[in-house]
């Protein structure tokens, strides 16, 4: 499976939840297949998904949904001993890891070569640390849902995009219907 | 009272519940005011960028944020600044410490001293320099001038406000 076909799967998962979507591709395509006022979009500032998602959850008790990807947890490698040493078990971390920078034209990443992100995130620290197949994807995320306890996801699949158009939603409507959905 | 306890205060005063920290030598004694809070997440963060998307998540979550980081984190956050904070209109009050300036001991922080106010200018971030100890007087009303506007705000806070390095 590529990235969105796994996006189209868990959709209906995604669907209630809050979920802070990475730059580029992941969240065109989660913004074409479900757009939700509970989906905040990144539309640039590559690596921080992680982190904001991690923020929201901290400030609140709603369940946050972070949507990552290998490039993007590489860039900011200095997310995962904060998640693991500021646990929040309304938060979850989902790394679709296909081996790629996907929005830049699928050069290889280190994540699809010796580099294990999952083995990174335990040596961080991080306590539910869970690698699955790209077909498992839903299970394991509902069951992370379902557990209430902080997990990191990390989903290995195939690279490949599909074409779609870019996010023309103003970025303040993006954040203030995201912050209303939180704050409903 | 102290600069630090003043400092954080003004924070706890002014309901910033959630603060990111990187460490400067300068900053220390605020940094452990911060820590000692309970009225305040403090969450130190490893690079400064990181620490502003962990702000602007607390601020979607209902959380007031700040920042407290060096002015080499200028640099490091100029892309988080404008196409996260900046472009989403997220408050950010910004505590740095201004190394590079009167009483430096280190060459190498000048250079990026001297980068720190245009920089800052170009982006268009409300700036503010403490250089005396009363100018800590201001901090109440930079906090809620950054609320009310939305904006990243800069306090730039140099070794002179801090009371120096000592004898040199």
């Amino acid at each position: 499976m590529i990235r969105s076909e796994i996006l189209r799967e868990i959709a209906p998962i995604l669907h209630d939840q809050l979920v802070v979507c990475n730059i580029g591709l992941p969240s065109q395509e989660l913004h074409m297949i479900d757009d939700q006022p509970t989906n905040f979009y990144m539309l640039g500032t590559m690596g921080l998904s992680s982190s904001i998602g991690l923020g929201v959850a901290l400030a609140q008790d709603k369940t946050v949904i972070s949507i990552d990807g290998d490039g993007s947890v590489l860039t900011n490698f200095g997310t995962l001993p904060t998640i693991a040493n500021n646990v929040a078990d309304n938060f979850i971390l989902l790394i679709i890891d296909n081996g790629s920078y996907g929005s830049t034209g699928d050069q290889p990443t280190y994540a699809g070569k010796k580099t294990s992100l999952s083995k990174v995130a335990e040596a961080c620290g991080c306590e539910n640390v869970v690698e699955c197949k790209d077909v498992d994807t839903g299970k394991v995320l509902q069951a992370a849902i379902d557990s209430k306890k902080m997990t990191i996801i990390v989903s290995k699949c195939d690279s490949g995009n599909i074409k779609l158009p870019v996010i023309t939603m103003d970025p303040v409507v993006i954040r203030d219907r995201f912050m209303k959905s939180v704050a409903s | 009272m102290s600069i630090s306890k003043k400092i954080v205060d003004d924070f706890v005063a002014n309901d910033v519940s959630f603060i990111t920290t990187v460490p400067c030598k300068q900053l220390a004694g605020v940094i452990d005011e911060v820590e000692a809070r309970p009225e305040i997440y403090h969450i130190p963060a490893n690079k400064e960028d990181e620490g502003m998307g962990l702000c602007a998540g607390a601020f979607m979550g209902g959380k007031r944020p700040a920042i407290i980081m060096q002015n080499t984190a200028i640099g490091v956050t100029v892309n988080t600044l404008v196409t996260l904070t900046q472009f989403y209109r997220m408050p950010l009050p910004m505590l740095i410490s201004y190394r590079g300036e009167l009483r430096e001991p280190v060459s190498c922080q000048v250079e990026m001293a001297v980068h720190t106010k245009a920089l800052l200018n170009q982006m268009h971030i409300p700036t503010y320099h403490f250089h005396k100890e009363s100018d800590v007087n201001e901090f109440d009303a930079i906090l809620k001038y950054t609320f009310m506007c939305n904006k990243p705000v800069a306090i730039l806070t140099d070794a002179s406000f801090w009371g120096g390095y000592g004898d040199q």
